[in-house]
């Protein structure tokens, strides 16, 4: 990669799908088995953490996709391109 | 005249999130990576009208979408098959998800329609703001975020199954459950 490096500033971005509400009532965790913090049955919250758990795994897995290619860097032949255009007059 | 060697740097920063999203439009990577070096070729050859200081990835990804309606999206027919065949575009093993609930995830996110999925990405996962993502598809801001939320419900509806799964039933009981409440 070389001075192809400044590729993985990208990654550094910031996500905009994070501006849900955090749920300060219990540990943030993604694992539904995860009791409640103040023990009540979980029955009657379970849609509202299933809607939550969902949206949070819904970000987590859009980023893991993406990211999978973002990891790829800058293909060799598409740096070729870029130099060669960016040295021609 | 060469180009600026900071702007050159800038668009290459820009290219592996370029190829991530024009793989999400393309649904294949060849002609995601056809598209992308269309969208270099129109850039450089333009840039000239490029502001410095002003956001490039913005930019490129407006070009590359730009290119991709106007050309790709043509051949519908192919971008329904892509659009189909997306889920098998990309091989990942996330270490935190299950590779079965990530082949479910990406499942559901092809069946999202194209506006829909554009949104969700610029925002979720290329990480622009609503404003940028709206420059970038041309409409409103208010277009964007109605795209995004509707995104997420259809993927939360889509994957309201697998949450199911987490709290008990084994992989044949939803199967029967997802048959049950199709019919």
């Amino acid at each position: 990669m070389g001075d192809w490096e400044k590729a993985d500033q990208m990654k550094n971005r910031r996500t905009n799908l994070e501006t849900v509400p955090p749920d300060t009532d219990r540990p943030d965790s993604d694992k539904p088995e995860a009791a409640h913090p103040m023990g009540r049955p979980s029955t009657p919250h379970k849609e509202a953490r299933l809607g939550r758990e969902v949206q949070a795994r819904i970000g987590q897995q859009l980023r893991a996709m993406y990211d999978e290619v973002v990891n790829q860097g800058v293909p060799p032949h598409i740096a070729d391109l870029i130099r060669r255009l960016s040295d021609q007059d | 005249m060469k180009l600026d060697p900071a702007i050159r740097d800038q668009v290459l920063a820009t290219v592996p999130s370029l190829r991530a999203f024009a793989i999400s439009l393309c649904g294949n990577i060849d002609r995601a990576d056809d598209l992308v070096q269309e969208t270099l070729l129109r850039a450089l050859s333009h840039i000239d009208s490029f502001e410095p200081g002003t956001n490039m990835p913005a930019w490129l990804f407006t070009i590359l979408r730009n290119l991709f309606r106007s050309e790709y999206r043509k051949r519908r027919r192919e971008v329904e098959d892509a659009e189909g065949r997306y889920a098998e575009t990309l091989k990942s093993h996330p270490e935190q998800t299950g590779r079965v609930e990530f082949e479910e995830f990406r499942t559901a996110l092809a069946k999202l329609p194209q506006d829909q999925r554009e949104a969700l990405i610029l925002v979720g996962a290329s990480g622009f703001s609503y404003e940028d993502a709206a420059s970038i598809c041309g409409c409103a801001v208010g277009t964007i975020k109605s795209r995004v939320n509707r995104a997420r419900t259809r993927l939360a509806d889509l994957l309201a199954i697998d949450s199911v799964d987490d709290f008990g039933p084994d992989r044949a009981t939803r199967a029967v459950l997802a048959g049950g409440g199709r019919s």
